[in-house]
């Protein structure tokens, strides 16, 4: 049997960006003490035309899409059966434990009767009609499964004496014997959920402008929730690479590029063919705000397709920058169909407070922290095939 | 697995012409649910604006009815000591508000040039409420038979969807709090719910000894129609309050008219006044798949904050959309069993022994 070698990547953990990450984070914990004790309207500049602001479209719409890498790895690995991706699996989910367990203290910090939260846990409460209760029970029940999938990382680590005394290696081969189960859950709940964060928009109705307001919202927030997914598996392998002199996986990355521009270009191609079917095309040419961000999202789409595609993608910088693309493009489109062009009416307008992004920022630093601290203790990274 | 770019490339261009083809056959591919009818007793308001002469005697009425707290904006906070109420508009402490239109020399009322409106902001209480839909929790109530919106906030979670997804700008959160709920108009449900009339207890009908009309005489009303000295808010069943308005509509503008005020079919004196120069549009009759609230303007309801709408709610094409995706469960269970199966292949190939290369694609 071959099996694939993780190694935890060792060295210390107490480094100067380590510290750095840390300030903001400490920040962060400074402004989220003051929410709590004097309200919302203290740090943030959230509005009642504007009700949702950065917490809930920067840390969860934006911060679980940049979490589907383990979603995106194992939809190509385990269900298409491309094996070849393996090494890459771990570290991805890795990213999308903490993306999702993150954005979800965010909608902690967001929840305005927050002590209520387990309320969506209660079936008398439940209202079926509801599209975010639909993803907030979906997230509790995916980020669970991200952890329980990443927990073999977390057993291998411990000592055969220590698993053998607590019965921890009967759950190691309970979790190896129906891996399986959790992959398919790891993989249908995604689907499930960041299709629903499309979906949640069409209440909207008139607020939302007609460009972003379609009844293909959840297929697209889908398909470039994918597409994000394949981006930041490519960017975190360079920048861990990069960063830590492991060996580079440029060779698999240039075969995974062709699926995420396959990816980018169906978004496209639907995006667009909806919107002529509509007949708004006018409006994408309008010059106006509207019409130049629904433009400029589509060339941050298209841009990575012809990295992606060219003689470039066995460079690892056009890799990366393509990556980056892909990020900007998917985070853009987010940012835009949340906040940016929605029209509440009645003068309303909202720009983020300095401490509600430091929030924001505080959270992501957490997220890579934690990163960090489990890379260099845990086996997440791949380091070599052997025979076992 | 060698697959040229040019070769890809061709193998797109027509995948792109594919996907755009039945992208145009199916435009809207999710039917919006059907819109929903009047409750049974469905009870709502009438607002004229011809009639109303702002003097707030609303807005500070349904404060006291409600518990709300004074409201003033820091600018005006100088010359007012928090004795007199100056709320702007709909806020977490203020459910009910009159607003001004103003343009110009503001000569005339109800005029679009050079004139002013004013115009009463609360919750319209729609037929398909968004409000209703988006909540998780159940909070967000539509009573079956008064329809009545109603909000329960020891159930709220203040996720704060119902406030992005109004139409009507409605329920908001109150930011200024550690421990803020979500404020809107109620109808003053807690004058209205002791009356049998607005139950559907036909005993307590029956032993309250006196008929359905003095019932409704002696009722008590929502506090803003109670206090209206002129009768532009005006409270009733939903049905009596459409034909008003379509009585008023036929009328010549500036004919002497008895306005009911309070209640209508009540006992009150009428106020007698020259009937307004009205829009041809009522209000709230058909918007977001109609409401129980109704408006007659002078102005077109566009300049006072109104919104054009559709005549279907959002939430009957969010609840087309998610119904169509999660009926019955049937597809996410079918999914799961297709990736179930998939899995388990895939991870005991991979075990059993060198796996193979990926084929073409």
């Amino acid at each position: 049997m071959s099996a694939i070698i993780h190694r935890p990547l060792g060295g210390k953990i107490v480094t100067k960006p380590f510290l750095i990450l840390g300030l903001f984070v400490l920040i962060s914990a400074y402004f989220i003490i003051r929410r709590f004790l004097f309200g919302m309207g203290d740090v943030s500049n959230m509005n009642n035309g504007f009700p949702i602001g950065t917490w809930v479209v920067l840390d969860v719409v934006i911060g679980t899409a940049f979490g589907c890498g383990g979603f995106a790895m194992a939809l190509l690995i385990y269900i298409f059966n491309r094996h070849t991706y393996h090494p890459l699996m771990r570290p991805a989910l890795l990213g999308g434990v903490f993306g999702y367990t993150l954005g979800g203290l965010a909608v902690m910090v967001d929840l305005g009767r927050y002590w209520h939260a387990f309320h969506l846990l209660m079936p008398w409460y439940a209202q079926p009609n509801s599209v975010i209760l639909e993803v907030g029970l979906c997230v509790m029940a995916y980020i669970t499964v991200l952890w329980l999938e990443f927990w073999p990382a977390f057993l291998e680590r411990m000592p055969l004496g220590f698993k053998r005394r607590f019965g921890l290696d009967k759950l190691q081969a309970f979790l190896k014997r129906y891996m399986y189960v959790l992959v398919a859950l790891g993989v249908l709940l995604p689907t499930m959920h960041q299709s629903s964060l499309g979906t949640v928009l069409l209440i909207l109705g008139h607020k939302l402008p007609p460009l972003w307001n379609t009844q293909w919202l959840p297929l697209l927030f889908l398909s470039s929730a994918l597409a994000m997914g394949y981006g930041v598996v490519m960017l975190e392998a360079t920048l861990v690479n990069r960063a830590f002199n492991t060996p580079s996986e440029v060779r698999l990355f240039a075969r995974l590029s062709r699926v995420a521009a396959g990816l980018l270009i169906g978004f496209s191609v639907l995006r667009w063919a909806d919107v002529m079917v509509r007949g708004q095309l006018d409006l994408a040419f309008a010059g106006d705000l509207n019409g130049n961000l629904f433009l400029l999202e589509t060339v941050l789409f298209l841009a990575p397709v012809f990295i992606l595609l060219s003689e470039r993608r066995w460079s690892q910088r056009w890799q990366f920058l393509g990556a980056v693309c892909i990020l900007a493009a998917g985070s853009l489109y987010r940012l835009d169909s949340y906040l940016i062009t929605l029209q509440p009416g009645n003068g309303w307008t909202y720009f983020p407070s300095a401490p509600e992004l430091l929030i924001t920022i505080g959270i992501v630093c957490l997220e890579i922290m934690l990163y960090l601290l489990f890379i260099k203790t845990l086996p997440v990274l791949p380091g070599g095939t052997a025979k076992a | 697995m060698s697959l040229s770019r040019r070769q890809f490339l061709r193998g797109a261009a027509g995948a792109v012409a594919t996907a755009a083809a039945s992208v145009a056959e199916a435009a809207a591919p999710f039917a919006p649910r059907e819109n929903k009818p009047l409750p049974p007793k469905a009870i709502g308001m009438l607002y004229d604006s011809t009639q109303c002469i702002g003097c707030k005697a609303c807005v500070s009425a349904c404060k006291d009815a409600n518990g709300m707290p004074v409201e003033q904006p820091q600018a005006l906070a100088g010359w007012n000591e928090g004795t007199w109420d100056t709320a702007e508009d709909l806020s977490g402490k203020t459910l009910n508000v009159i607003r001004v239109y103003q343009h110009g020399t503001m000569a005339e009322k109800d005029h679009e040039v050079n004139g002013y409106a004013f115009v009463k902001r609360h919750c319209l209480h729609c037929l398909d409420p968004s409000c209703v839909s988006v909540c998780p929790v159940s909070a967000m109530q539509k009573n079956p038979l008064t329809g009545v919106v109603t909000h329960d906030p020891d159930a709220c979670i203040g996720c704060r969807y119902c406030v992005l997804g109004c139409p009507f700008n409605v329920p908001h959160y109150q930011f200024d709090e550690a421990l803020g709920q979500i404020s809107k108009c109620q109808f003053c449900q807690h004058l209205l719910q002791d009356n049998p009339l607005f139950t559907d207890n036909e005993a307590a009908l029956a032993q309250a000894g006196t008929s359905a009309t003095e019932l409704w005489k002696n009722s008590r009303i929502p506090a803003c129609c109670d206090v209206c000295p002129t009768g532009a808010s005006l409270f009733g069943w939903v049905n009596d309050l459409q034909a008003e308005a379509e009585r008023r509509m036929a009328l010549k503008p500036g004919e002497m008219y008895d306005f009911p005020r309070g209640l209508l079919g009540g006992d009150r004196a009428p106020n007698t006044a020259p009937v307004g120069a009205y829009k041809p549009h009522i209000y709230g009759e058909k918007e977001s798949g109609g409401t129980q609230v109704r408006y007659l303007t002078g102005v077109p309801h566009e300049k006072l904050g109104l919104p054009v709408l559709p005549n279907h709610s959002s939430a009957a094409v969010t609840e087309g959309v998610q119904h169509t995706l999660y009926k019955g469960m049937i597809a996410p269970i079918a999914l799961l069993g297709g990736l179930v199966m998939l899995a388990r292949r895939s991870i005991k190939g991979e075990e059993k022994g060198p796996h193979e290369e990926e084929s073409s694609s």
